[in-house]
């Protein structure tokens, strides 16, 4: 895929990956072999009709593989380009036994991205069920679940304690990797299905869960608020002024738009040598919105190797070629400061490699004698997450042990008829897979209310065999009785 | 939500002003020592105030902010009744705990003295015999001296100059509540750092629980971010929901005074180049509208 210049790009915060032409699609879906057993089907979290769609983009029917696509998915556009399809469809891919995969989450972008330029959305019948639904947290998850409740006929409003909806799409994940226009146009879409935002509500806090279910009219409510209250060392310095977290420096960047400043009023700290701590996809963002900022140096500092590492290849493979410095293996020991509290350095530590821990990954042990120091002004923790404990502290939900929501095989919670899915159940994962959640949850939270399941796909071309009396046998007429 | 409307504003000196905000929801949903995060358009920061009142009855939050930096003086030039801002988002944080106690110091300082108003009528309230000390710089700063009568047992005031009450800073009002009252169980400071650290002092000794109401820079005000977080004993702690408020003798507040000066240069930056703007301009800026 055509890509910008990586030291040009490493200077803007224009998309990297510039998406494929009308060619390139083409060629690239005439790779892909049509395998009856559909590999990449199952290893879709969402579980897109991936051979289809791809057929349709061959026979040039670009509004067919669209519609192929939005049966399952509704954000094309994203997840085309935030998916990390090597672990998953493209892992998975047949041709990828022999040569490259078949680049799946390029084609989906290149579709997504059509639609959104042509202007299509696929905007189904609804029927008002009468039910309302709740969701808390406007990120991947909520909005997943907001657009199957609202296809199911639900009145759906989505809550957000930020002024703007999109959650960690818009806080989290810089410009150059999704722009924030695109989020934008998938939320119009939500919109356009009928569901409602509202911002600056911080759920918990201005009003609780059980408020919602008693006082609010909201027949189920499903919880996506995301994992959020990052985790520091406990090492020496971490007080010190230009130490922060990964969360802190994207969101003040990208939502508050920081990298404006003074048009923007939110201010950063700018490090001229920054050192990142970890190795997942948020490091890679911060690594690289911090070369954007204007860092003359910047540092990737990870206590085990490059096989090791969470991210996703290619935002790795990226990061290097725009000018970021591994050190992989080095574990950091102390931030060093100076006498006005500001950092001036690390001080870290070899490893190696040792007997695989739980995680399957071999265990870093630390080299004796292998401490070293290095100049930084700047040290930007990115090593995961914990559990946010807003709502636990204010509804009677069940928490487990780390303080992540406790939910049942259907994503219900302890409270009847609240769901929870994503970061805040599993611990900080995926978009897409956040996106599965949402979408599972509104499977049960459907079932709960006595929807008829709207996820069974109504293919026009479908043969008309065993209907009776003009329905579908897979249309159920279900009788829905409504108490009080 | 959307929609801010401020329904009134009061100014106390030529740079502490009132905003009173409709927001019935929070109105209900706020409880003494709770805050909130305020965006003032869509440039604007998010920038955390401890809520200074709530009425439930009027659907009105209470907001005393003092123009220091850049968006609090474009906030006191533009938030005139009317006016909308563009976010207000809470309350957010843990309530304060108010339990049952005999007798309770409630010391506010500066900018401090407005957070404390609901607390102290929390206690009273609750039963308690409320002395109240409030510290400003002189006589023409003062404000809510009347409201603070009406829920404190006792009211002792301090200024800088002795234009009005004792002259002294809050500390030494503490000492005098002290020595007139060895009963007092729970004493609460907010104001400055630097006072709040002082008057943990003065209590220290003494072995009476103090709460103090931490401030510190934040984004989000949810626990995302971890900008806000301060050394409490031998632990880090969020302030936005962990706190704001925690006891005084295990708070580390010369890490916290540190920490918030981290944007300082920035704020400098933006502070000089509105007040340049201010000067050029026939009229400062308004909502949203940049230089």
């Amino acid at each position: 895929m055509p890509e910008q210049d990586p030291l040009v790009r490493a200077k803007n915060f224009k998309e990297v990956a510039l998406g494929y032409t009308l060619e390139n699609a083409l060629l690239e879906a005439d790779r892909c072999l049509q395998c009856a057993d559909e590999p990449c089907v199952r290893g879709c979290p969402v579980g897109i009709d991936i051979p289809a769609f791809i057929q349709k983009i061959a026979e040039k029917h670009y509004h067919g593989a669209y519609d192929v696509i939005t049966d399952t998915n509704l954000l094309p556009a994203v997840c085309g380009r935030v998916c990390p399809q090597e672990n998953q469809c493209e892992g998975v891919c047949t041709v990828g036994d022999t040569l490259a995969p078949v680049a799946i989450g390029r084609l989906e972008r290149f579709v997504g991205d059509m639609a959104i330029r042509e202007g299509w959305v696929n905007l189904p019948h609804i029927e008002p069920s009468g039910y309302r639904v709740g969701i808390v947290g406007s990120g991947p998850a909520g909005m997943a679940c907001a657009a199957d409740m609202a296809k199911a006929g639900c009145e759906v409003i989505v809550y957000e304690a930020f002024h703007e909806p999109g959650g960690v799409l818009k806080y989290g994940i810089p410009d150059f990797r999704l722009p924030n226009a695109v989020i934008d146009v998938e939320i119009d879409k939500l919109r356009k299905l009928g569901v409602k935002f509202e911002c600056n509500t911080l759920v918990g806090r201005l009003f609780t869960i059980e408020q919602m279910i008693t006082e609010m009219g909201f027949h189920a409510v499903f919880i996506g608020t995301g994992a959020g209250y990052p985790s520091f060392m406990g090492i020496p310095g971490e007080s010190l002024n230009g130490v922060l977290s990964a969360n802190e420096l994207l969101t003040r960047c990208n939502l508050m738009r920081a990298r404006d400043f003074p048009n923007f009023d939110t201010p950063m700290q700018p490090g001229r040598r920054v050192a990142v701590i970890g190795a997942g996809n948020t490091a890679m963002d911060a690594l690289r919105v911090s070369l954007r900022l204007g860092a003359e140096k910047v540092y990737c500092v990870y206590r085990r190797g490059k096989a090791e590492a969470p991210a996703r290849v290619e935002e790795i493979h990226h990061a290097g070629e725009e000018g970021v410095e591994f050190h992989w293996l080095t574990s950091p020991l102390e931030v060093l400061g100076d006498d006005q509290k500001r950092v001036r350095g690390m001080r870290c530590q070899k490893m190696e490699l040792g007997e695989p821990d739980a995680s399957g990954r071999r265990r870093p042990v630390p080299v004796p004698g292998s401490d070293f120091e290095f100049e930084c002004d700047s040290v930007v923790y990115a090593i995961g997450t914990n559990a946010n404990p807003i709502l636990g502290q204010t509804a009677k939900l069940k928490l487990n042990k780390r303080g992540y929501i406790e939910t049942d095989e259907n994503l219900a919670t302890s409270i009847a008829g609240v769901y929870a899915g994503g970061d805040i159940v599993t611990g900080a994962a995926t978009v897409i897979e956040a996106m599965g959640a949402g979408r599972k949850a509104a499977r049960a939270m459907k079932a709960w209310l006595g929807l008829r399941d709207t996820d069974v796909v109504y293919a026009p071309e479908a043969p008309h065999v065993g209907r009776r009396f003009g329905f579908a046998p897979d249309e159920h007429g279900y009788a829905r009785v409504r108490l009080g | 939500m959307s929609n801010f409307e401020i329904v009134t504003r009061e100014d106390y000196s030529d740079v502490t002003y009132m905003l009173e905000i409709r927001h019935p929801v929070m109105a209900k949903a706020a409880r003494a020592g709770q805050f909130v995060i305020v965006m003032e358009h869509e440039h604007g920061e998010r920038i955390p105030l401890t809520l200074a009142d709530f009425d439930p009855d009027e659907g009105t939050i209470t907001l005393v902010i003092q123009a220091v930096g850049k968006t609090t003086r474009e906030m006191q030039q533009n938030c005139q009744v009317g006016t909308s801002l563009y976010a207000v988002v809470g309350p957010m944080g843990i309530p304060s705990l108010i339990g049952k106690r005999k007798k309770v110091l409630c010391v506010g300082g500066g900018l401090g003295v407005a957070p404390v108003y609901p607390q102290a009528r929390a206690y009273a309230r609750s039963g308690a015999y409320v002395i109240g000390v409030l510290g400003f710089r002189n006589r023409n700063v003062m404000f809510w001296e009347d409201k603070f009568r009406a829920v404190c047992n006792e009211l002792i005031v301090c200024t800088d100059d002795g234009s009005a009450g004792i002259k002294g800073l809050v500390t030494k009002g503490m000492e005098q509540a002290l020595a007139a009252h060895a009963d007092i169980d729970e004493a609460l400071a907010i104001g400055p750092p630097i006072m709040m650290k002082a008057c943990a002092e003065v209590t220290r000794p003494r072995k009476i629980h103090t709460i103090v109401s931490l401030n510190p820079v934040m984004v989000d005000g949810t626990g995302m971010c971890g900008g806000c977080r301060v050394k409490i004993g031998d632990g880090i702690k969020f302030a936005c929901v962990d706190g704001p408020d925690f006891d005084a003798h295990t708070v580390d507040f010369d890490d916290l005074m540190a920490r918030l000066g981290r944007y300082r240069p920035a704020e400098q930056e933006a502070l000089k180049k509105w007040e340049e703007g201010c000067r050029i301009g026939s009229a400062a800026p308004k909502n949203g509208e940049r230089y």
